[in-house]
């Protein structure tokens, strides 16, 4: 049930007196229900709508009791007419679904990979159009590329690797840019795929030599393969090569022999095991369930200067992920992003990533719903994490603020903000702690967590 | 000579049917996979589940080419146009750095040519400068110029400079010293003696100059485009690589090819119309 689902049923509490979102009886059943998923209602105007008239409601009848009483004896529809006598409900929720943007028309980059479903299905299902924007989304080469042209502002926004925001705001192999994330793309879907010559080899303590690919140095494939080498008691800086290789080229360097496997993100994982080059290891997800894996980004500059812009991009974003969310629509979608245009990827193989339903390159059907799953909020305690991460590797040295960094780049409360305004329900706290192979993540004491390897680079 | 040319012709025609029977010989497939699921096969392609080789066959490929040429300027949005939008887009980028390029060698070209001075001045730098390899550019080019498409056409425009600024600069310095005395005697100014007697002697080697810088600009157009995405021939290929649909990407050097012997051919042309016999 999302949060303002029907204001006129008398049963239902609007005061923010029982839970701090108002959705649930007690408090205690809010924090059970923490664990976020974005559900929709029917229809993105219904929803607009109900956030619209509990508002109404909620200044009609300041008392809860007294809406309830009044309900009950009246009638949701006869309240329902009643209300809009004086009150024009379906024009105060087209206003308030349009804050007139400051720029229509606006490029976003995007990989061609099915983390940025979110970004590329808005364009062709139309999530961008009913948010009032024109969008274009535009596919490019190479994560390094895409850094820049949206540091050029060629690009109003982009798809990056949810670490790539955190380390150009930091000035990690460029200069120092304010970015921000407003959404994370998708949770979970990647993999560890590895050549078919290794399907007796899956021991990952048998892996010394063995050369692996990642897409990107600042990339959660980068941080989830080392730590998952390193709880096997492999050194990814000693015991085995890694290199940055664009995701394309993966299958045909696994094809031509020159890499033992990847940590890649999907379709390229199902992609290898469709032209019969690999087999899943493992999904990313068994290292840790739910972890984040591309973000939406833009500059600050971009924030500031087009606010409205900004904030209906977010919406858009927001929209599209709830809609991907949902298992019944992933069929769809996988059909809207396959063409040339967006993916260009066989559907079967995007189906498979999406719905979940998937070969596993040794002969097997496996399915896991949740292979990839799309969730927006910005958790900063995922940055707190990604910033360890950094550390131990050697990608920052010295001391490093986690809270500030993870509250300046992920913007976790303004989202969570539009998130109420479209009647879904965000956390209510901005960290909250995980568990990455059995080792429990608390943001509140990451040097103790950092301390806890034994495994990293010697700073 | 006709008869030469007919037998010429032929053997390029065996020559080519050859090439392509052996080219279906090697992409055979290796025959069905045995012991899979119809379900599993469902879910997988065709070269795990036939054993189709992963390299496309001639017929394949000619299929694709087809499909291509039929419809050369569709546009489905920003992502996915026609070939010919595509091979439109750099030339049209070749063209405008290559362009740049001409404005800039030739008149140094001269100075160079003209003034010794010069010549031994500016050696260093053309001698550092000249053996760069243009995409080293690239990066430097993005940052500073900050436009992915203005970088393109600065690489094309320093890929193309060196030869003909060398060209124009031989060409000139070496035009017979007769004329020129010819000229100085009968008192014709410096402006005029560049136009009427240094330029239509050195046009020839300029000529060779341009004909090499086109070359290079078409091979290096590919590259950049690669790198920097968005249209153009070079995108073309990058995303059909991204598919891993290599018919497309044969598809394409086919036409990269084509359409760099045609501006080979177009200097070539212009390089006889100015010839002269000594």
């Amino acid at each position: 049930m999302s949060t303002f689902d029907d204001p006129f049923d008398p049963d239902r509490v609007l005061s923010r007196s029982a839970c701090v979102c108002g959705r649930h009886h007690s408090a205690a059943e809010h924090e059970q229900a923490l664990a976020l998923r974005c559900e929709q209602t029917s229809s993105e105007e219904k929803r607009y709508e109900g956030v619209v008239a509990s508002a109404v409601m909620r200044a009609v009848f300041p008392q809860d009791a007294a809406r309830r009483a009044f309900l009950r004896s009246v009638g949701a529809s006869t309240a329902l007419a009643a209300l809009s006598q004086f009150f024009p409900l379906k024009t105060a929720t087209e206003a308030f679904a349009e804050a007139s943007p400051e720029k229509k028309d606006l490029k976003v980059g995007f990989i061609p990979i099915t983390c940025a479903t979110p970004i590329i299905m808005a364009a062709p299902l139309g999530f961008y159009a009913k948010h009032g924007l024109n969008v274009e989304v535009v596919k490019t080469a190479g994560w390094a590329v895409i850094r820049d042209k949206t540091i050029n502002k060629e690009y109003d926004a982009s798809h990056m690797l949810a670490p790539m925001p955190i380390a150009i705001s930091l000035g990690l192999g460029a200069q120092p840019i304010p970015f921000a994330v407003p959404a994370i793309e998708n949770i979970n879907g990647q993999g560890i795929t590895l050549a078919l010559k290794h399907k007796d080899r899956r021991d990952p303590k048998d892996w010394k030599g063995m050369k692996f690919a990642i897409p990107f140095d600042y990339s959660m494939h980068n941080y989830l393969l080392r730590y998952y080498l390193a709880e096997h008691g492999l050194d990814p800086d000693t015991d085995v090569q890694l290199r940055s290789v664009p995701p394309p080229e993966m299958v045909a360097n696994l094809r031509a022999d020159n890499i033992d496997g990847f940590l890649a993100p999907d379709n390229i994982c199902q992609r290898a095991i469709y032209d019969g080059v690999g087999f899943l290891h493992i999904l990313s997800k068994e290292i840790w369930d739910g972890h984040p894996c591309c973000s939406f980004a833009a500059s600050r500059e971009f924030i500031t200067t087009s606010p409205n812009s900004f904030a209906a991009l977010t919406r858009a974003i927001v929209d599209a992920t709830a809609h991907a969310s949902k298992a019944e629509n992933r069929k769809q979608i996988a059909e809207a992003i396959a063409p040339a245009n967006y993916i260009n990827a066989p559907v079967t193989v995007l189906e498979q990533v999406l719905t979940g339903t998937y070969a596993d390159g040794l002969g097997g059907i496996k399915t896991d719903a949740k292979r990839v799953d799309f969730d927006p909020f910005p958790w900063q305690s995922f940055a707190v994490w990604m910033l360890t991460q950094m550390k131990r590797w050697g990608q920052i040295k010295g001391d490093v603020d986690y809270r500030a960094v993870a509250e300046q780049v992920y913007l976790a409360t303004d989202t969570g903000k539009v998130m109420a305004e479209m009647g879904l329900a965000p956390p209510s706290s901005s960290y909250k702690s995980f568990s990455v192979m059995g080792r429990s993540f608390d943001p509140d004491k990451p040097e103790d967590y950092l301390s806890g390897f034994k495994i990293r680079k010697a700073s | 000579m006709s008869a030469l040319g007919l037998r010429a012709a032929l053997v390029s025609i065996a020559l080519f049917a050859a090439f392509l029977a052996v080219w279906q010989i090697a992409t055979r497939g290796s025959g069905a996979a045995t012991g899979m699921s119809p379900e599993y096969a469902k879910l997988m392609g065709a070269t795990a589940t036939q054993g189709k080789s992963a390299m496309p066959g001639p017929a394949e490929v000619g299929a694709q080419l087809w499909e291509h040429l039929r419809r050369p300027f569709y546009d489905n949005g920003p992502n996915d146009k026609g070939l010919g939008i595509q091979l439109g887009y750099s030339i049209a980028r070749v063209g405008t750095g290559y362009l740049i390029a001409v404005l800039v060698a030739i008149p140094l070209g001269f100075l160079i040519g003209m003034s010794p001075l010069i010549s031994r001045a500016l050696d260093p730098f053309i001698q550092i400068l000249k053996p760069i390899s243009p995409l080293a550019w690239m990066p430097l080019a993005l940052y500073t110029i900050k436009d992915s498409g203005l970088s393109a056409i600065f690489v094309i425009f320093i890929c193309s400079v060196w030869p003909m600024l060398l060209n124009t600069a031989f060409g000139v310095a070496s035009v017979r010293k007769e004329w020129i005395n010819v000229a100085r005697t009968l008192e014709v100014g410096t402006v005029r003696r560049a136009f009427t007697v240094i330029l239509p002697a050195a046009a020839p080697t300029i000529l060779t100059g341009m004909r090499i810088s086109i070359g290079i600009a078409w091979l290096v157009i590919v590259a950049a485009e690669m790198l920097v995405g968005g249209t153009g021939i070079g995108y073309f290929v990058w995303n059909e690589w991204n598919n891993l649909s290599i018919s497309n990407v044969i598809v394409a050097i086919l036409l990269i090819g084509l359409v760099g012997m045609l501006l080979d051919q177009i200097l070539a042309r212009c390089a006889r119309a100015v010839t002269f016999p000594e």
